[in-house]
């Protein structure tokens, strides 16, 4: 790393996952003090934001939109969340062992899927390998036969939408509409005390530090340059000897894997999943928290996820109706006046302005036009 | 014939008189309520035997009082109803009239008048009011009347003749569903007393439905009742109609060890003609009901694949210029309704093409504002296009309210048509069918055979080229994307017709929408009908079996399969563009 931005991940680090915790573990009463609702506010959003360094894995470099990324999310969300079901226990309404859902369903015995479940080590595990494995088969079907464009966010908006539908099936076992919920402990950890909750904050942000750590060393190796390029013309990649599928299929599994980290934790911080967090809607929102934070930049996700999250939260409390509006209204600016983000925005402004040393070749921010034909005028795409 | 006796008090042509006697029938029939003069006319003297069947009826003797009625029953004259209904009732009483003689009369509701009960008289025949000399109706004292009394076994004598006349009364009603649902409870019924209204309501029947819901009417009840050799015939019949409603009965004769070998033998083969029918008309709902939602993808999807043949983009706010159309013929409606309200069965007409007006509007001004700016980049295309959605989604949320709206139909709309025993096509279907019919052969005219078609065909081929030869490709650009909206808005502007229209609308087809368009290919007429057909009879096919959420991840999966093989769709686009 070049020596300032190592000491602007550095310090970014450092205040996610040293200051804000402790600031959090003050006394009562301190002006200093983070609340515990805070704390799991910025938790929630830092989990969003390692989900949308995969998006931007997979949108900003390969240039692959997905728009059923709720769908891995959702994975690795249900696959903790079925974890902690079982850890409950006879805690529960019903004093059985086996969840709530499943004695109101009439359910005897815990379905076979759900059994490995109760291992700690196999779900944390399953958070990662599930997503990557649905990702994987998925990838495999449609990037080998060069399904792209448009095409791949159809048929990603229509796995999204039949995944949702799926959820929602009580013959499914996992709670139907309601989802998961009415978790007590985490690996033993009462969920419900601060303590636990700052410790989950911790492994949040470190996770989101690796996730960083982990897509920068992805995209500055010479995989992440010919992502880049199959980004700005795929064909040229293929006619050079590069086989684009299986690049794509790999960031693709990657992003995924990413998604499912982030669902797992934002259940534990959250205490509740439900299909509504895996539809069409909820995986298009993604979107736009990489696109407004400035997408082929690793930073952009980050502060577009806090940034449309933060302003969520601040709409719909004051003014409910007009967040959706506000949200589409995002889509068209951005899009349109704004296409390399916040970060990307900034990132060109610098350059322009702060002369040689602030121009940093390796991460380029994403050609508005990757046409070589006039402005106004288009490639034939199929 | 007793029908005909009945009838013979209403001239046989002349509809609005049978409604209006109809309608004094329905008055009659409230209790208390006094008729109306108008009803003096209707009821004219009583046959000999009518009226001493009348006089019978109040005999202290229950087996004579109970031949009476019968007899009154069997007359079929409407006129006598209300006799029978307030001998139900137990207000039929005797009064005696001056010259010593006995009148059987029926009583109103009492009036309290001191310490006596006063009531107003009717006459036995056709409840007309029985007015003093001045005019006025008579009050009489209830202690001076002798009460008929109605026993038990003469109630139960009652209630089937009773119900013969209301049967009676539908099976000669002019809406000839009323007259099928009749035929249809009556056979449900199984009463052997209804047999005689039924076989004369054949006799005089001409629709050939309700012929067929009569004699299948007529089959069950001699199956229920019959005798032996009645039933054997009853069921041989019931197994050539093809009667779904007979499946239970037939399948108990078959298997009952102690009917007659005839009869279990005649039930056996009935059931399995019935059985081979229903599954021909299961058969033929099923690909109907294909061809329906065929039709609707097919509506919805053909203005989406003509925007993405032209600009390589999914218009992801095409569900919601649906929803434009659908609420552009709410407001019609309500506008009709509240200003032409005698015009009403036409607002639809109206809708149709303002809803192609409105929608087509919203998407040329979307063209114009934002998404010329964005031609060559289908990915932004497409975010920018589901922020649209988003806003205008959100707007008709505020605008309309997030509840569902009431579009009522049209009655020439609602109802359908039946075409074989077993099978009613929905007139909304069928229009929704015949208007993509419709829609697909102006677009195939108006793309293949006209200068303006063929600019849109070059641009949607070469846009450069076709510019460089002088087409005006913005131009092209914009009116076809208005077009391709103004369908969404009659898509929108059909499905009022069949299902609810909220905000949602759009979202719930859309996604399927997206699927036939990606599997049809880029721009291809042909292609996109093929999948409609195709998405929409293998949705159906698949749905019984599945069911409808694991139909359609089952058509998801179908669909990757498929594109696996051909990944630009059916019909790709070749040669030299057919790959950036």
């Amino acid at each position: 790393m070049r020596t300032r931005e190592r000491w602007t991940f550095l310090a970014a680090g450092v205040l996610l996952v040293v200051v804000l915790p402790a600031l959090n573990a003050l006394p009562q009463g301190s002006s200093l003090r983070v609340s515990d609702f805070t704390l799991n506010l910025f938790g929630k959003y830092l989990t969003y934001a390692i989900l949308a360094l995969g998006i931007d894995l997979i949108w900003g470099y390969a240039g692959v939109l997905s728009l059923g990324h709720g769908v891995f999310f959702g994975l690795g969300a249900y696959a903790m969340g079925m974890h902690l079901m079982l850890e409950i226990g006879a805690k529960g309404v019903y004093q059985n062992v086996l969840p709530d859902f499943m004695v109101w369903n009439r359910v005897t015995e815990l379905p076979l899927f759900w059994r490995p479940f109760n291992s700690a080590l196999f779900t944390l595990v399953a958070v990662v390998v599930v997503p990557g494995i649905v990702a994987a088969v998925f990838g495999f079907l449609t990037f080998r036969s060069r399904i792209r464009g448009v095409y791949f966010s159809i048929i990603t908006q229509a796995l999204a939408l039949c995944a949702w539908l799926t959820f929602n099936r009580n013959a499914m076992n996992l709670g139907g509409t309601n989802g998961l919920s009415g978790f007590k402990t985490m690996f033993g950890f009462p969920l419900h005390e601060a303590g636990t909750q700052r410790g989950l904050y911790v492994a949040t942000a470190l996770c989101l530090c690796g996730a960083y750590l982990l897509c920068r060393w992805i995209v500055r190796s010479p995989a992440g340059r010919v992502l880049v390029a199959i980004r700005d013309s795929e064909t040229r990649v293929l006619f050079c000897g590069y086989s684009p599928a299986a690049f794509k299929l790999f960031v693709f599994t990657v992003s995924a894997a990413l998604a499912g980290v982030a669902g797992a934790l934002y259940v534990g911080q959250v205490g509740i999943i439900t299909p509504a967090k895996i539809g069409v809607l909820p995986s298009i929102e993604m979107i736009i928290w990489v696109a407004v934070g400035g997408r082929g930049t690793l930073i952009g996700p980050v502060v577009g996820a806090f940034g449309v999250n933060w302003l969520q939260s601040l709409l719909t409390t004051h003014y409910p109706d007009l967040w959706i509006l506000v949200l589409g209204g995002m889509f068209v600016a951005v899009v349109l006046f704004v296409p390399d983000g916040i970060v990307g925005t900034a990132q060109k402004l610098m350059a322009r302005f702060g002369g040689a040393r602030a121009a940093d070749p390796a991460p380029q921010p994403p050609t508005p036009h990757p046409s070589p034909l006039p402005k106004g005028e288009r490639e034939v795409t199929p | 014939m007793r029908l005909g006796q009945a009838t013979g008090h209403v001239p046989k042509e002349g509809l609005a008189t049978r409604v209006f006697i109809r309608l004094l029938l329905a008055l009659a029939l409230l209790p208390g309520l006094t008729a109306p003069a108008a009803a003096q006319g209707a009821a004219s003297l009583p046959a000999p035997e009518i009226v001493k069947a009348i006089a019978e009826v109040a005999s202290n003797d229950a087996a004579v009082q109970e031949a009476a009625a019968v007899a009154l029953g069997k007359t079929g004259d409407r006129t006598l109803l209300p006799l029978l209904e307030a001998l139900r009732e137990g207000s039929v009483y005797v009064r005696s009239l001056p010259g010593g003689k006995q009148e059987t009369v029926i009583v109103g509701d009492k009036v309290n008048e001191g310490d006596k009960t006063l009531v107003p008289l009717f006459t036995a025949y056709g409840r007309e009011p029985i007015r003093s000399a001045d005019g006025k109706p008579l009050l009489a004292d209830l202690s001076m009347l002798q009460e008929v009394p109605t026993g038990r076994s003469l109630r139960l004598v009652l209630r089937p003749l009773i119900d013969a006349f209301s049967g009676t009364t539908q099976l000669a009603d002019p809406d000839w569903t009323v007259r099928q649902a009749a035929a249809v409870k009556m056979g449900n019924g199984g009463d052997a007393g209804a047999l005689p209204t039924l076989t004369d309501a054949l006799a005089k029947e001409k629709d050939r439905w309700v012929r067929y819901a009569i004699e299948e009417a007529i089959a069950l009840i001699q199956l229920k009742s019959g005798s032996s050799a009645e039933r054997v015939n009853a069921a041989t019949r019931l197994g050539a109609l093809g009667s779904g409603d007979a499946l239970d009965r037939l399948r108990e004769f078959a298997n009952a060890a102690d009917a007659p070998p005839a009869l279990r033998q005649a039930a056996a083969d009935a059931v399995k003609r019935v059985e081979r029918w229903s599954l021909l008309t299961q058969t033929i709902q099923v690909m109907f009901q294909g061809v329906s939602l065929s039709s609707i993808l097919l509506l919805m999807a053909l203005g989406l694949a003509i925007i993405f043949g032209l600009m390589g983009v999914i218009n992801m706010a095409h569900g919601e210029l649906m929803a434009l159309g659908a609420y552009a013929t709410y407001v019609t409606q309500g506008w009709f309704q509240g200003h032409a309200p005698g015009f009403f069965g036409y607002y639809f007409l109206v809708a149709l093409p303002l809803s192609f007006l409105v929608a087509g509007t919203a998407g040329f001004a979307l063209e114009r504002g934002v998404i010329r700016f964005l031609y060559g980049r289908p990915l932004e295309t497409l975010l920018l296009t589901w922020g649209i959605s988003l806003m205008i989604q959100q707007g008709l949320r505020l605008w309309f309210g997030a509840a569902n709206v009431d579009v009522i139909s049209p009655t020439w709309l609602s109802g359908g048509v039946p075409v074989m025993v077993g099978i009613q096509l929905p007139y909304n279907r069928l229009f929704i069918i015949g208007l993509a019919t419709v829609a697909v052969a102006g677009m195939y005219l108006l793309l293949f055979k006209t200068d303006a078609g063929l600019r849109v065909r070059a641009v949607t081929q070469n846009r450069g080229m076709a510019a460089c030869l002088g087409v005006r490709s913005r131009r092209v650009d914009a009116l076809t994307f208005a077009l391709g909206a103004g369908l969404a808005g009659i898509a929108g502007c059909a499905l009022t017709q069949i299902g609810n229209v909220g905000p949602e609308l759009g979202q719930n087809y859309i996604v399927d929408s997206f699927m036939v368009v990606v599997t049809g290919g880029v721009g291809k007429l042909l292609g996109t009908i093929l999948a409609a057909l195709g998405i929409g009879g293998l949705n159906k096919i698949i749905e019984p079996g599945l069911g409808a959420v694991f139909g359609k991840v089952a058509i998801l999966v179908v669909v990757i399969l498929f594109i696996q093989r051909r990944p630009s769709g059916l019909f790709a686009a070749k040669g030299r563009y057919a790959d950036s």
